[in-house]
Formats: structure tokens, C-alpha cells, sequence
């Protein structure tokens, strides 16, 4: 989980934040903060497609999901355990 | 359409006329044709001029018949006929066919109020030896600029800030207040201009400077109306129709007055198509064209270009316009502009006045001001939907509206409805805001100044673009309908502020070509205040009685087509194959930091995120473009400013 955070938080922070992580926790909502816009929204579920390997049905699109470091990490870890990728799986997603 | 420049200081010397030459020859390409300047007492007033009406006997400055009123004049007035004939019959002796005349003596009977008699687009400057009293007037809309600034001993004015640079003493900074107002409004809020003590005087504004004091006053306002009274009746929109169709039929033929030819842009969009329209009905047997394409098909409107062309038969000339021409004509379109850019649409119009003086054609009519006026932006349905929504949050259906307005944008058209709803800001507590229409641009805009240095940061704490934007509104703002007042923000700040200044006269100019905009006629854009907004937009038909007036004048291709705003490639110019060397030069680590305005680490990874082809939305492709902009604005105009013809 924290492995996955950090992905996270490393992608947010350069793609979004331009690389300034001020003020952003694992709990900072990122509508609520401006973090991302709808162009931010397309990239963030492109990176979970590519580094992750998740794909997300329309429902799945929601701010529970996706409005946070935290929520995001428990988002990917549910997905990669529903899709049966066991931990050598999901370092081998981390490492890529 | 000219150049004008001046000051007023203590007594004139010899040296006096070398400034005022050297003012001059920062403005030149404003008016290529001829050079005036006189001093009298303590006024220099200079003129470099496009000859367009009276070629023979317009030159300036100009007085009146005892050499008590001196004129400068850049514009048009495009009613002078009618006012010189009036003029004459009141005794008054004109001794040239100009129009620069008609203002002169109009003053001497009206004063200050002689501005409220013209019909046209300019800046001038009055000075009156009896009672060594400058007036200064910039038209109502603001096609036309007019800059000024007062330092100890001299109050300096010119059409151009680079010509206030040349005075002597005049110093050069930028103003950080107005970075954090463009990368917000993308533009600044009048007076305040790019540059520290530079002021503009705002459009509808006229100034008196007597003994070094500056006094300027609001002359006319867009007059909008509290909200809609029921409609009354069912003749109301023919009659409504009706008037319009005069009314563009008159401000058109009123903007073909001149004794050079005229031409007309055409953007394959419905504004310009009529406008072309109007000026073939109305005289011109076979009307020159101009029109700029892009290689990129998703923006490029050649196809309803070339249908407006067959229909009207009109002479058409077209310029393609690559990344590259963007990146590469961006910096002097920098210099003309004057300010940070957001966008790089200035770049192409800039290329296609070029092609307009390269044909020999100085003047074009284009249709900007249909939009601002008769209800044409996606803004405007925008505020629909979204108050449409917020009445009821979890509606559903609502959501899809917005879908249907942004077809051209994938990133509106795979979001859920949650996601809309705070992209569009659909929070009881934003319809609150005097700015709920705009909210949205603004705040995605202002993710650029995430990109300023620390310092810049810390200079900036504590101001708030907003509440400065909010002081200056009108009293009755509060009183109008969430569309009424986005029409207000878009036609009293964005128009002069960008479109008309930095997509229009500043481009424009940069080639010697004027452009004529019968939509910014007075008596239209006071006929579209008190147009019930219903006839704007039926529902979210935009330009709802504007396309009735145009049925017969367009083709039908353009007439039903939806509405496709002005778009350029913007990011994508400058990271290119082949893109200009000084991209690298200007976004350089090492170069930030020198200049101190962005953070060279936020850049660099912009930057980056650009160079692998993941600068896709609106906040990013605004950053680069306004990251390049800045540098080159400081650059050109507090670094390395020169003396330039």
C-alpha cells in the first residue's frame, strides 16, 4: 500500500502540481483543492491503465475512488487483488 | 488608422522634437504612409499615418481654422459625412475631406461631449493653447488603444507602450499585479496595463490633463437592462429581426467608407460570412477575401471557408498556417501584443494580416463583436446548463447538456457525472458568485500561477484578482440575470482586452492593416443591451436572431453548422520538430532563474511533460504559452529594449 502511494503521489505531484508537493496529503481532495481539471482526469486513468494495468468501468469513475492519494491507493489495491495479481504482480507494476 | 504620440512638459526645446521622432519610430509600422509632429508651448504631438481617408489633404497633427485646437487621431470615424455636413451648416470651415476635422470642430462646439456624436473606433489627443488643456477619448469598445503615463515634469501618451519606453526617464517593469490578473482573466484590468505606472485609459473613457493632473471619466457604458420583461407579443422578434438587419446593413456601409479599397477576413464562421455578405449587397462588386487555414484538420476551417467563397463569389486568398509559422512569428507577436499571451491565437491573425498587405489592402472588415453582443460564445450556454443543474444537483439528465455543448473535447465527453459537477463548479456556493459563469475558466486558468517563483509568490500574497474585478463593476451588475452578466465580463474586459488588443489591433498593425468591425457599431452593441436574451440564445441556440437576419446572406452550410470557436495549436507550436532554437534558450533552467519570474523547477517539469507529448488540456497549454510569453515580454521590453522602427 504505502509502495503504491507513492506511485501515486510521484505521478500527481509531476503531472499536476508541476512538481511542488506543498500542501498535498494522502487526504488532500484534489477537486476540492483544484489538483485535477477533466484534461487531469483523462491522464490520471491513463497512467492506472499503464503503470497498473486497470481498467475502469464508467461506475468506477467517481470521487470515492479517485479524489485522493489515500483513495486512489485503496482504489488500485481493490483492483489489483480482484484481478488476482498477487504481490510479485504488483511490484513487478510498481517497478515498471 | 494611424499611430499617435506625445507629451506635455516643461517648455519645448530642440531635443523635444528628437523624442518625439524616436516615440514615433517605435509605432511606425501603425502608419507607414507619413510622419507629422508639432510643438507647440508645452505640448509634442506626433502622428505616423495610414492614409485611408483623405489621402491628399489628411495628414497630421491637424488644427482648427485659428490654430487654437491641435488633433492627433488615430481611428476612424465612420460618420463624418453626415457630421461635416452638419458642421458646415453650423459655419464652421472645413478645409479637408477628413474625418480627423469633423472630431476638431465637433469639439470646439461640444467639448468633451462631442464624443457621444461619433460613430467609429478611435484614440485622440486635443490640446487646446488657450487654456493649455489636453483631452484624451478612446471609443467606446476599445478597438483602438491609447497609453499613458506621468512622470515628474512630462505626462507621455502613445497608441503603443514601446513609444512611452522611448521617452526619456520613462522606466520599464512589469507589473506583477497584471501576471497574476492574465493568468487569471488573460488580460488586465483596465487601467492597469503589463508594465508598472503605464496605465491604458479603459474603452468608453475620456482624460483631461491640465497642470500635470490627469482626470479620467467613464462616457458611456454597455447598457444593459434588469431582467427581461415578458415578451410582448407575436410580431416582437420581426420586429426585432427587422431592426437588426438595418442596423448591420447601415454599420456595414458606414465601414466601406474610405478612399483605399476594403477587404474582409472570412473564418468560415457565420459573423464573417455575413459581414462579406453585407459588404458585396451593399457595394462592392466583387469583395476581396482573406482567410488563414491550419495543417491541423481539427482546427482548420477551410471547408466552410470555401462554401461561403462559392456563394458569394468572392476574390478569396488563404494563408496556411503551421506549428512552426506559429513558433516562429510568436515573439514578434509578443512585441506587438504587449503582454503575456495565454493562447497563441494572435499568432495566426498576425500571419494573415501579412497576407492582407502583401495583396496591397490596408483595410478589412471581420465580424469580431457578434459573439460579445448577440450571444455566441459557449460561455453563455454554459451559464445556462450550468444554473439549469445546480437547481437540481443530482439530476441525472442535466449532466448530458453540458456533454452536448463540448463535442469537440474528449475530456468533457468520457467524465461521470460527479466529475462534471465539480469541473463546472455545480455548488450552491458558486451560484452565489457575482462570477459564477466564469468561474470555471478562471479557475483552471489560474493553475498558472502555480508556476511563479517563491518571490513572485510572496509579492502577489494577499492580492486578489477577483475582488479588484469585483470593485469595478457596475451597481446595477447585481441586478442582472447569470447571462446577462457573463455577456458584460466577456464585452467590457475580454473584448478590449484580448480579442480587440491582442487578436485584433495589435496583429493587425503589426502589418499596417486596420480592421472594421460593424458588430461594434454603438447603436448595435445598444440595440443587443436591451435584446431580451431569450432572442440571443432560443435554448441553446446561440446567435438565435442574428441567424434569422442571416438566412439569405450565408450559405446554408455555415448557417446550420455548429458554432466552432477560434482555436489555435497552442503547446505544440513550440515543441514541434524543428521548433525555433529559442524555445530551448528561454525555458532553460538557468535562464529562469536569472529572471526570477517562474519557479525553474515547476518549468522543468512542464517542460518535460511537453516534450513527451502529455501537455494535452487547457491549464497546461496555457502554462507554456504563458511561461514563453512572459520571458519574451521581459526580454524584449525590461531587458533588452531598443530603439526599433
Amino acid at each position: 500500500m504505502a509502495q503504491i502511494e507513492e506511485t501515486l503521489r510521484s505521478f500527481v505531484i509531476d503531472n499536476f502540481l508541476f512538481g511542488k508537493s506543498d500542501g498535498l496529503s494522502d487526504h488532500t481532495s484534489f477537486i476540492a483543492h483544484g489538483v485535477i481539471d477533466s484534461t487531469g482526469m483523462l491522464e490520471l486513468i491513463g497512467f492506472l491503465g499503464t503503470q497498473f494495468g486497470i481498467t475502469l468501468s464508467d461506475e468506477e469513475i467517481v470521487p470515492e475512488n479517485l479524489d485522493s492519494i489515500r483513495q486512489l491507493a485503496r482504489f488500485v489495491e481493490r483492483k489489483l487483488s480482484e484481478n488476482n495479481m498477487g504481490a510479485e504482480s504488483c511490484m513487478q507494476a510498481l517497478s515498471n | 488608422m494611424c499611430g499617435i504620440a506625445g507629451f506635455l512638459t516643461d517648455g519645448i526645446g530642440p531635443s523635444h522634437a528628437a523624442v518625439l521622432r524616436a516615440m514615433l519610430r517605435k509605432i511606425r509600422h501603425r502608419g507607414p504612409d507619413e510622419t507629422g509632429l508639432h510643438l507647440i508651448g508645452p505640448a509634442a504631438l506626433g502622428h505616423t499615418r495610414l492614409s485611408i481617408i483623405d489621402v491628399a489633404g489628411g495628414a497630421q497633427p491637424m488644427h482648427n481654422e485659428d490654430d487654437s485646437l491641435w488633433i492627433v487621431f488615430n481611428g476612424e470615424i465612420f460618420n463624418y459625412v453626415e457630421l461635416g455636413a452638419e458642421l458646415l451648416a453650423r459655419g464652421h470651415a472645413l478645409l479637408t475631406r477628413s474625418d480627423t476635422e469633423v472630431i476638431l470642430h465637433l469639439f470646439e462646439e461640444l467639448g468633451e461631449d462631442c464624443v457621444s456624436r461619433l460613430n467609429g473606433q478611435w484614440a485622440f489627443a486635443i490640446w487646446n493653447t488657450r487654456n493649455r488643456t489636453l483631452f484624451l477619448s478612446r471609443d467606446r469598445l476599445g478597438v483602438r488603444p491609447l497609453f499613458y503615463t506621468s512622470i515628474p515634469g512630462a505626462f507621455v501618451f502613445a497608441s503603443e507602450v514601446k513609444a512611452l519606453f522611448a521617452y526619456p526617464g520613462v522606466d520599464r517593469g512589469l507589473d506583477l499585479r497584471a501576471l497574476d490578473e492574465i493568468f487569471t482573466f488573460w488580460h488586465t484590468l483596465p487601467p492597469r496595463t503589463a508594465f508598472q505606472r503605464i496605465s491604458e485609459l479603459p474603452p468608453g473613457h475620456s482624460a483631461w490633463v491640465t497642470n500635470g493632473h490627469v482626470s479620467v471619466k467613464s462616457y458611456w457604458d454597455l447598457p444593459y437592462a434588469p431582467p427581461e420583461a415578458p415578451s410582448n407579443g407575436a410580431g416582437e422578434e420581426d420586429r426585432y429581426a427587422e431592426e437588426l438587419s438595418s442596423l448591420l446593413e447601415d454599420a456595414t456601409r458606414l465601414r466601406l467608407r474610405s478612399d483605399v479599397p476594403v477587404g474582409a477576413y472570412l473564418s468560415g464562421g457565420l459573423d464573417s460570412s455575413i459581414i462579406a455578405s453585407l459588404a458585396q449587397r451593399t457595394g462592392i462588386a466583387r469583395l476581396r477575401t482573406f482567410s488563414v487555414r491550419f495543417e491541423d484538420n481539427e482546427l482548420d476551417e477551410g471547408a466552410f471557408q470555401n462554401d461561403t467563397v462559392r456563394f458569394l463569389e468572392t476574390d478569396h486568398q488563404h494563408v496556411r498556417c503551421s506549428n512552426r509559422d506559429i513558433a516562429r512569428v510568436f515573439p514578434d507577436v509578443v512585441w506587438h501584443a504587449e503582454k503575456p499571451l495565454v493562447r497563441t491565437g494572435p499568432a495566426p491573425l498576425q500571419i494573415l494580416s501579412g497576407l492582407v498587405r502583401e495583396n496591397g489592402y490596408k483595410v478589412v472588415l471581420t465580424g469580431e463583436g457578434a459573439d460579445e453582443m448577440l450571444g455566441g460564445y459557449d460561455i453563455f450556454k454554459e451559464v445556462k446548463i450550468r444554473a439549469f443543474w445546480a437547481a437540481h444537483p443530482d439530476s441525472r439528465l442535466r449532466p448530458l447538456l453540458l456533454k452536448r455543448l463540448y463535442p469537440y473535447l474528449p475530456q468533457i465527453q468520457s467524465q461521470q457525472p460527479a466529475y462534471l459537477r465539480a469541473f463546472f463548479h455545480i455548488d450552491p456556493a458558486d451560484t452565489c458568485s457575482p462570477f459564477f459563469s466564469h468561474l470555471p475558466r478562471w479557475r483552471v486558468t489560474s493553475k498558472l500561477k502555480s508556476l511563479l517563483s517563491p518571490a513572485v509568490t510572496a509579492e502577489l500574497a494577499g492580492y486578489d484578482s477577483l475582488a479588484a474585478l469585483e470593485a469595478m463593476l457596475p451597481a446595477a451588475y447585481s441586478g442582472w440575470d447569470p447571462f446577462t452578466r457573463a455577456q458584460y465580463l466577456e464585452a467590457r474586459y475580454l473584448l478590449p482586452g484580448y480579442i480587440l488588443s491582442s487578436q485584433g489591433d495589435r496583429v493587425a498593425m503589426a502589418h499596417s492593416v486596420e480592421g472594421r468591425f460593424p458588430f461594434l457599431d454603438h447603436r448595435i452593441a445598444e440595440f443587443a443591451a436591451r435584446l431580451p436574451a431569450r432572442l440571443k440564445m432560443k435554448a441553446l441556440n446561440e446567435k438565435y436572431l442574428l441567424k434569422r437576419c442571416a438566412r439569405r446572406l450565408v450559405p446554408e452550410s455555415v448557417l446550420k453548422r455548429p458554432k466552432q470557436p477560434y482555436r489555435a495549436p497552442d503547446a505544440r507550436s513550440f515543441f514541434c520538430a524543428a521548433a525555433p532554437d529559442y524555445v530551448d534558450e528561454l525555458l532553460s533552467p538557468a535562464r529562469l532563474r536569472k529572471d526570477g519570474i517562474f519557479n525553474p523547477d515547476a518549468v522543468q517539469k512542464l517542460v518535460e511533460k511537453a516534450r513527451r507529448g502529455g501537455v494535452t488540456g487547457a491549464a497546461d497549454n496555457m502554462a507554456v504559452v504563458g511561461v514563453i510569453s512572459t520571458e519574451l515580454l521581459d526580454d524584449k521590453f525590461i531587458k533588452s529594449f531598443t530603439a526599433r522602427s
